[in-house]
């Protein structure tokens, strides 16, 4: 029997098109737009004016406040203006404009391929070394990644978690650089592992990937603490909550994080932008984006500068079939509809899957049936024909107490309802609704 | 042009059409069987029912809720089948007529049509026949085969009336299980009783399809069916020269058709496994209450509607274990 969480998700088609993809490195565009807020947390502050020369590597806004990342210039040339410019759901976010001249790295920058292992740096050391590469989660929640290695006091973690799990129909970024960059990840997941003091890391993998398992198996043996798992397919395992579940039988209780039961998990994309970082002294400044869709030209895994545009991206995959009826940035259970192909690439970006006007529609709405299909799909063990009657009731105390905060908006339970219901709308009106009340009353 | 949407962005193709259909499916196994023993009655009862049962929701949808109709939506062919198969096969058609008009009309439409209904609509429409035309409804056509007659066809009693009549008597069991038919009888379905429910054989296989399909989960019929053999067991190691034996009592009656098809109805059944378990054991308690102590022989029907009105009550107060809820670690 394979691991995997024991109650509730779904198996969605897996449409992993370009898992036989290798990683293509894209040419660098003519503009790049680098938007200051690509975490989670306050928008950084730019460091760069109008007219300034900046170098590729070269730190070009500062994260401010807690939750904040750095950012660096991923092009070098010259910065034409910092304005807003639209992301790809169309909001305005400050930005700096770049006009790319010639290919000038800063110094100090390791370009070569070959693979360092010897980690220099003490624990404190990688946790300053992450915060000044303005590393985030890279698997699309953009959670800066420092913060997570400094463990809060009082608390322990005893098994640093990879998730390599991949679950989102489609992506296969994470897949690949499994298979082509393993042992820089592995590498990565040690140095992870010396920053947070822990002797054990689990990297589970989804057993959609045979080769991937079997690669990163093989490479971990010469690795101490390192054991690679494989993982019943099941969205949505990639969750955080799901995967700690999965992996070490632990239950991540409700509000809390995965620290608090003596876990850390981090991205296997972000284990290797952490390698980048500290052996390599290599910024955050590219990541994999895996180009995918049915009608697609040249689908594909594509290694691509921060702020390149998608219209760039989507130029290299062959451009964007007449039939595309929506382009969605990640995965298609939980990403977000685009409505700006001149949107740059991000650092969460994992994916930009197109979909064809055939399959871009919502069922029709029916009456519920009470299947009870939602409540058993709901990982988190919620009732989402509940949630979606209160709310539309507007009884929000209810919701509360019927925990409409814990639900991670993964969508099981609107991918399952057989009448078509939009479950998880409502449930975000009302999880919305309920933090919003509960803010006035913590203010009053 | 895009279009622009929420997640979730792909929808798992499921629909209430396709769940009805697949229980459609599931009850074909036991209307061949009950054909195959009833002849044309059969035939005739089950397409009075369903067209009769579309027609009203149709009518209703049409000149009184003026709402779209929704009747190809597979609920009330459901309905019309499992009023159908609740039915003695030699019933008149206005019977039947008038039975789909309480299970259409009054027991799902006037609660505003399908998902609404706190009462499964067959059984309401199964429940008013009994009580309005009891000699109609307790006449059972004695099994002949394909060239049973409809109206005309030789009567005779089912299992659980001979076991009934025999205590009542003051009859031992020994005495009585003479009179019964045997296991694999009642388990082929050769024997007296509404035309769906006779044919154990037929209904597993239904059973085995709706889990396969993932139409049902085990929850409810399992429990119905387990707390039946528990229950029912206890009585029979206490006194077995006045009790029927469990397999008897699974096998007689609407045990099997009332656990499968009936009592997973998901308008009228909970939403949460663990109260859908409680469910369960409720519906076959009062079952073998009603059959041991109670004045009718059979009381399937009863103790699922008892149980229907208990459902609003068990889905406001049974919750599943939220994720994380018990801290197992740290």
């Amino acid at each position: 029997m394979l691991k995997t969480f024991p109650t509730g998700g779904v198996h969605p088609p897996e449409n992993k098109l370009t898992a036989g993809i290798p990683i293509e490195y894209l040419p660098v565009p003519e503009k790049v737009v680098i938007p200051m807020s690509q975490h989670i947390g306050a928008p950084a502050n730019p460091l760069v004016a109008k007219g300034d020369n900046v170098k590729i590597g070269q730190l070009i806004a500062e994260g401010k406040g807690f939750v904040s990342a750095n950012i660096h210039s991923p092009v070098s040339g010259k910065v034409s203006k910092i304005d807003t410019a639209a992301d790809s759901s169309g909001l305005k976010q400050p930005a700096v404009f770049i006009d790319v001249e010639g290919d000038e790295w800063v110094e100090g920058i390791d370009r070569g391929k070959e693979l360092v292992r010897d980690i220099k740096l003490s624990s404190e050391e990688i946790v300053k070394k992450c915060f000044e590469s303005g590393i985030v989660g890279m698997g699309g929640a953009t959670f800066p990644s420092h913060i997570k290695l400094n463990i809060p006091s009082g608390k322990k973690c005893d098994v640093l978690i990879i998730n390599g799990v991949e679950c989102e129909p489609y992506l296969t970024s994470d897949h690949r650089l499994m298979l082509e960059k393993g042992e820089e990840i592995l590498v990565g997941v040690s140095i992870l592992m010396k920053a947070l003091k822990v002797e054990k890391a689990m990297i589970g993998i989804e057993n959609n990937k045979p080769d991937a398992i079997s690669h990163l198996t093989t490479l971990a043996a010469s690795f101490a603490g390192i054991s690679v798992h494989p993982l019943k397919v099941k969205y949505p395992q990639g969750a955080e909550k799901q995967l700690v579940k999965a992996l070490v039988k632990r239950e991540v209780p409700s509000g809390r994080l995965p620290i608090d039961v003596g876990t850390v998990v981090h991205n296997a994309g972000t284990a290797f932008a952490v390698y980048e970082a500290v052996q390599k002294n290599k910024p955050l400044i590219e990541r994999v984006v895996t180009v995918s869709g049915k009608s697609l030209q040249k689908p594909g895994n594509y290694m691509v500068r921060i702020g390149t545009p998608l219209s760039w991206l989507l130029e290299a995959a062959g451009g964007i079939p007449a039939d595309t009826g929506k382009i969605i940035n990640g995965g298609p259970m939980m990403g977000k509809a685009v409505s700006n192909t001149d949107a740059p690439v991000v650092k969460g970006m994992s994916g930009i899957i197109l979909i064809p006007a055939s399959e871009a529609f919502r069922e029709v709405i029916s009456p519920c049936i009470r299947c009870a299909k939602c409540v058993s799909v709901c990982p988190l063990h919620l009732e989402p024909y509940l949630l979606m009657t209160l709310t539309e009731k507007g009884m929000f105390e209810r919701a509360e107490a019927e925990k409409i905060t814990d639900c991670m908006e993964c969508g099981s339970c609107s991918y399952t309802c057989p009448a078509g219901r939009p479950l998880l709308d409502y449930i975000r009106l009302g999880k919305s609704t309920v933090i919003r009340l509960a803010r006035q009353k913590v203010l009053k | 042009m895009l279009k622009v949407s929420p997640s979730p962005h792909i929808h798992g193709k499921e629909s209430t059409r396709k769940l009805m259909l697949n229980v459609v499916i599931a009850l074909i196994p036991a209307l061949i069987v009950s054909v195959f023993y009833y002849g044309i009655g059969a035939i005739i009862v089950t397409a009075v029912s369903v067209l009769s049962c579309l027609l009203f929701e149709f009518l209703i949808q049409k000149y009184i809720l003026r709402k779209p109709i929704s009747i190809t939506d597979g609920s009330a062919l459901v309905t019309g089948i499992l009023l159908a198969f609740n039915l003695p096969s030699n019933i008149p058609v206005h019977i039947i007529v008038i039975g789909s008009f309480v299970a259409i009309v009054i027991a799902k439409m006037t609660f505003g049509g399908l998902g609404n209904n706190p009462f499964n609509p067959a059984l309401v429409g199964r429940v008013f026949m009994l009580i309005s035309f009891p000699v109609h409804m307790t006449t059972w056509p004695v099994p002949k085969g394909l060239g049973t007659g409809y109206l005309d066809a030789v009567t005779g009693a089912t299992p659980l009336a001979i076991l009934k009549g025999g205590l009542a008597r003051g009859q031992s069991m020994s005495e009585i299980v003479g009179q019964l038919p045997t296991p694999a009888q009642m388990f082929l379905g050769n024997i007296g009783g509404s035309m769906g429910e006779v044919a154990a054989i037929a209904l597993l296989i239904g059973f085995v399809w709706l889990l396969y399909k993932k139409v049902i989960t085990w929850h409810i019929p399992v429990s119905v069916i387990g707390s039946i053999a528990i229950f029912t067991g206890i009585l029979w190691l206490v006194n077995p020269e006045k009790n029927a034996d469990p397999l008897f009592h699974i096998l007689a009656g609407g045990v099997l058709l009332g656990a499968i098809y009936m009592a997973t109805d998901y308008v009228t059944s909970p939403m949460v496994p663990k109260a859908m378990l409680l469910y369960g054991c409720g519906i076959g308690i009062i079952t073998v209450v009603i059959r041991v102590y109670g004045a009718y022989p059979e009381g399937v029907s009863f103790a699922i509607l008892i149980m229907n009105a208990f459902v609003p009550l068990m889905n406001a107060y049974i919750k599943p274990k939220r994720f994380g809820e018990e801290v197992k670690h740290g």
